[in-house]
């Protein structure tokens, strides 16, 4: 607890003394960087530790605020979820640290203030065993990713972005409030400890309200409108974290929320499931359609959110039904996939914003050919993207095959149970086929082929510390994939504190054989790799091979412009879709025989905020301007409202 | 119990009416002070004759931060920002008054209400509930800036009275960071009101509605 303590600490400290190096961005990109990354590896310690060797350490400080205390648990759960909250924030600030040009009339300083204090309030949000602390530090993460979403201000879209996310965070920290008061009603106090599990109806309003809060963070389909404007609007080693562990927080508090609320009824477990399924299936269909590198990412980060939310849901419903190995299997798989799901989301952002900084856009039909003008970097995205599509043998394949091994052990149960993991299956692996389009489409139309554009054609590599940032992600990444055999003890020793002793043995001995197998596997095809690419040098005997145009059938002036393009290349999947996608498409009418100069544009919408949240805003807009005769403009009329308020709140508890 | 206290809180109470119909923006500031003098003394009156010096010392910093610094700040604020000299009430004098004296009556049927400690002083806390809802008088239907200022003063004179009547034992320490704060916000509100007036080239704050942002999100704007 020192060593976090410390860690908490340095962060805060950064924070501080960056705020006064706002016009000396190298110093400021210097103390950001080292203040996150010395955090880092001292918060680390304290949180493996715990994860081998379980136990539960609190400090306990009072403090004068009524009904809370400053009250830190570290038990395996919340360590499981600093450890990637720890490797993300060291290898973002890395990252940071190159992103963040002393050339640019920007000045840094204060957006690394407010990346350190982000830091800081995720690791207390996985920390507070105080509801009132949880939603302090909430709000303070909240904020703070405000400021880092709405750095580049002088863009419209990011102002936008960054108010709907305001509003956003707000509406959910007021369900979470709602939530902790019903149950601190019942218990007296707001400690974590204190809570008892709420009777009948109001155990349900609380699950309810805790979906509702923690879900708006956590970007689960119908609310997830403010995720897709945020997470590309901030700097791109922020959209990392925030993909990567923000997110994550709606997770962590949806597992601490069912702890508190246990035993579960079936019907919160089939909820969890069918948002699950939309987020997974939607999240990557709407990947899909999009024309935006960093949305595309951010839409990806829904669908492994969906992922996640789908396996707590079958966890729940198994539990509640009594099927056991299918409830250890499935939370086991979803633990596992937060953790892997953050390594490689983060390095996908990275490798992101290397493109951005490199070719000073993230429009997929204007790049092309990068993989020759930055090869680093496009290595480690399309390993990032490979581990995202959940292939062998990278790290998104362990957590996927954990939840499909739950489903699959699920079929021969109760006919309901049947249901939900057929449901399961068939949506994960249309998802899953689906991501590899995604990434597909992604990693071809940024990396491979021809520039389109002059400003794809003068793109530069990014400098060692971005470089190193993402070398650090991917070498995570790959080292993950191999060892989940060894990630079953920390995976269990979290399920233990979060659900019980009996998940952790149902765990344990249901997933050890399948990953050994599954990394012996592994190893077969990186030996099968090593092979051939040896019988490849050893064919080629010392020779260079040759490399020329693409033979284009004889045609003699290739462009550019001739190659598939990103929508292009997705335009079979999204126009199977476009009921789901609604793409609004601006398709020229081609008459006679010679045509003139013609275009064509395709948008993808955010469909769920145009036909399900803008229709809501337009009539409370309506029903705010009936009011509007009451904002006149005239001061004291206003301050004879605050009186009257005042006199009746006087008289009514007269 | 203190027959001098009584008499200090009917002065009080007097000072009240005079202040809901007093013209003149020098006499209203000159008024209020003076108020904040008397309710200055009020401790030390009953007190029942006990001086000890804390209480002293309490006592004449309150009286000077309310009877020279507050009105040499106001004046100094008034001067220049060249304002007018009479107040520009919004409603009549009779109709202030009227409403000063309602104010009064319902401060002391709220007064028999309240359940508070009971205090030496008879009257103390009508008066000051009357003198809470003179500031607001003078915040809502005065239009210069200044004026409300001197309103804000006038709540916090009751405050201060108010404070006597509940903190019996300990009422200056209370007292005490209230005046800070008070005296922070009248030292930024001149500044404040200065610049307005400088912007402006007015400081009616009844015209202060061409800054409202509602015109233009009439249109639809931005979601």
């Amino acid at each position: 607890m020192l060593f976090l303590l410390l860690s908490l600490s340095l962060l805060c400290l950064s924070a501080l003394l960056t705020v006064f190096c706002n016009a000396r961005p190298e110093r400021a990109n210097f103390i950001g960087a080292a203040g996150a990354v010395s955090a880092s590896a001292v918060g680390l310690f304290p949180a493996v530790r715990t994860l081998l060797h379980p136990a539960a350490e609190t400090l306990s400080l009072p403090w004068p605020v009524p009904m809370a205390s400053f009250s830190l648990t570290l038990d395996p759960l919340s360590a499981f979820f600093l450890v990637p909250v720890f490797i993300l924030t060291a290898a973002a600030a890395i990252y940071g640290a190159g992103y963040f040009r002393p050339e640019e009339k920007k000045a840094p300083g204060l957006a690394w203030t407010a990346f350190n204090l982000l830091s800081a309030a995720m690791a207390v949000v996985f920390l507070a065993a105080n509801a009132v602390l949880f939603l302090l530090a909430w709000e303070v993460m909240g904020v703070s990713s405000f400021f880092l979403v709405i750095f580049d201000h002088e863009k419209a879209q990011a102002r936008k972005a960054a108010y709907i996310y305001l509003v956003a965070g707000a509406a959910g920290a007021l369900a979470l409030m709602f939530a902790f008061s019903l149950l601190g009603v019942q218990a007296g106090a707001l400690d974590f400890a204190a809570f008892k599990r709420p009777e009948g109806p109001l155990a349900a309003a609380a699950f309810l309200s805790f979906l509702l809060g923690f879900g708006l963070k956590a970007g689960v389909i119908p609310l997830h409108v403010w995720l897709p404007e945020a997470h590309p609007a901030a700097p791109s080693h922020v959209s990392a974290v925030m993909s990567g562990v923000m997110i994550k927080t709606g997770i962590y508090g949806l597992i601490r929320a069912l702890g508190l609320l246990s035993p579960w009824a079936p019907w919160w477990g089939w909820t969890l499931i069918l948002i699950g399924l939309g987020s997974c299936l939607l999240g990557v269909v709407f990947a899909l359609a999009q024309h935006d590198l960093k949305r595309l990412l951010a839409y990806s980060s829904i669908e492994n959110i969906g992922i996640i939310v789908l396996a707590l849901g079958l966890g729940v419903l198994g539990t509640a039904m009594g099927l056991y190995p299918l409830a250890a299997l499935a939370f086991g798989g979803a633990l596992l996939h937060v953790l892997n799901h953050a390594l490689f989301k983060g390095l996908l952002f990275m490798g992101a914003g290397a493109v951005l900084h490199g070719a000073g856009t993230a429009e997929m039909e204007a790049l092309g050919g990068l993989s020759k003008r930055m090869p680093r970097a496009a290595f480690l995205f399309v390993l990032g993207a490979a581990a995202a599509c959940a292939l062998p043998p990278f790290n998104g394949f362990a957590g996927e095959f954990l939840i499909y091994l739950g489903a699959f052990s699920a079929l021969n149960g109760p006919a309901n149970i049947v249901l939900a993991a057929l449901l399961a299956l068939a949506v994960l692996s249309a998802a899953g086929a689906l991501a590899l389009a995604v990434f597909s489409k992604a990693a071809g139309a940024v990396f491979l082929g021809e520039p389109r554009t002059q400003a794809a054609a003068g793109a530069h590599d990014c400098g060692p510390l971005m470089n190193a940032g993402m070398t650090l992600l991917a070498a995570a990444c790959v080292v993950s994939g191999f060892a989940a055999p060894f990630l079953i003890l920390p995976v269990s020793t979290a399920l233990g504190a979060a659900f019980g002793l009996r998940t952790t043995l149902d765990f344990s001995g249901a997933a050890a054989t399948p990953l050994i197998y599954l990394t012996a596997a592994f190893l077969a095809l990186a030996a099968i790799v090593w092979v051939l690419a040896e019988k490849r040098r050893f064919f080629l005997g010392g020779r260079q091979p040759a490399a020329g145009p693409t033979w284009d059938c004889g045609y003699a002036a290739p462009s550019a412009r001739m190659q598939y393009g990103a929508s292009s290349f997705s335009q079979p999947l999204t126009a199977f879709f476009q009921p789901l996608l609604r793409k609004t498409l601006n398709i020229p009418v081609i008459a006679g025989y010679f045509p003139g100069k013609a275009s064509f544009s395709s948008e993808a919408r955010s469909v769920v905020f145009d036909h399900l949240y803008a229709p809501v805003i337009v009539r409370l807009r309506g029903l705010a301007f009936r009011f509007s005769w009451l904002q006149h403009g005239r001061l004291q009329f206003y301050i004879l409202y605050i009186v009257a308020a005042l006199m009746a709140l006087l008289l009514w508890k007269l | 119990m203190s027959t001098l206290a009584e008499l200090t809180i009917v002065f009080i109470i007097l000072l009240n009416l005079a202040l809901a119909v007093s013209g003149s923006m020098s006499v209203c500031i000159r008024l209020a002070a003076i108020q904040g003098v008397a309710a200055g003394l009020l401790p030390l009156l009953a007190g029942g004759g006990v001086m000890r010096g804390r209480a002293m010392a309490f006592a004449a910093f309150i009286i000077l931060l309310k009877g020279a610094v507050f009105p040499w700040l106001m004046f100094r604020a008034r001067e220049k920002t060249g304002a007018r000299r009479d107040v520009d009430p919004l409603i009549g004098y009779p109709s202030s008054i009227m409403l000063c004296l309602g104010a009064f009556a319902a401060s002391s049927w709220l007064g028999s209400r309240l359940p508070l400690p009971h205090s030496g002083v008879a009257f103390i806390v009508p008066a000051s509930l009357a003198t809470i809802f003179t500031g607001f008088l003078l915040i809502t239907t005065r239009a210069k800036a200044i004026t409300q200022v001197l309103g804000y003063l006038v709540i916090e004179n009751g405050i201060y009275i108010f404070g006597l009547a509940l903190f019996v034992e300990q009422p200056l320490m209370v007292e005490l960071a209230i005046l800070l704060d008070v005296f922070v916000a009248v030292f930024v509100m001149g500044i404040a009101i200065f610049h307005i007036s400088r912007e402006f080239d007015h400081i009616d704050t009844d015209q202060m509605d061409e800054l409202t942002d509602w015109h233009q999100s009439e249109e639809g704007g931005n979601i």
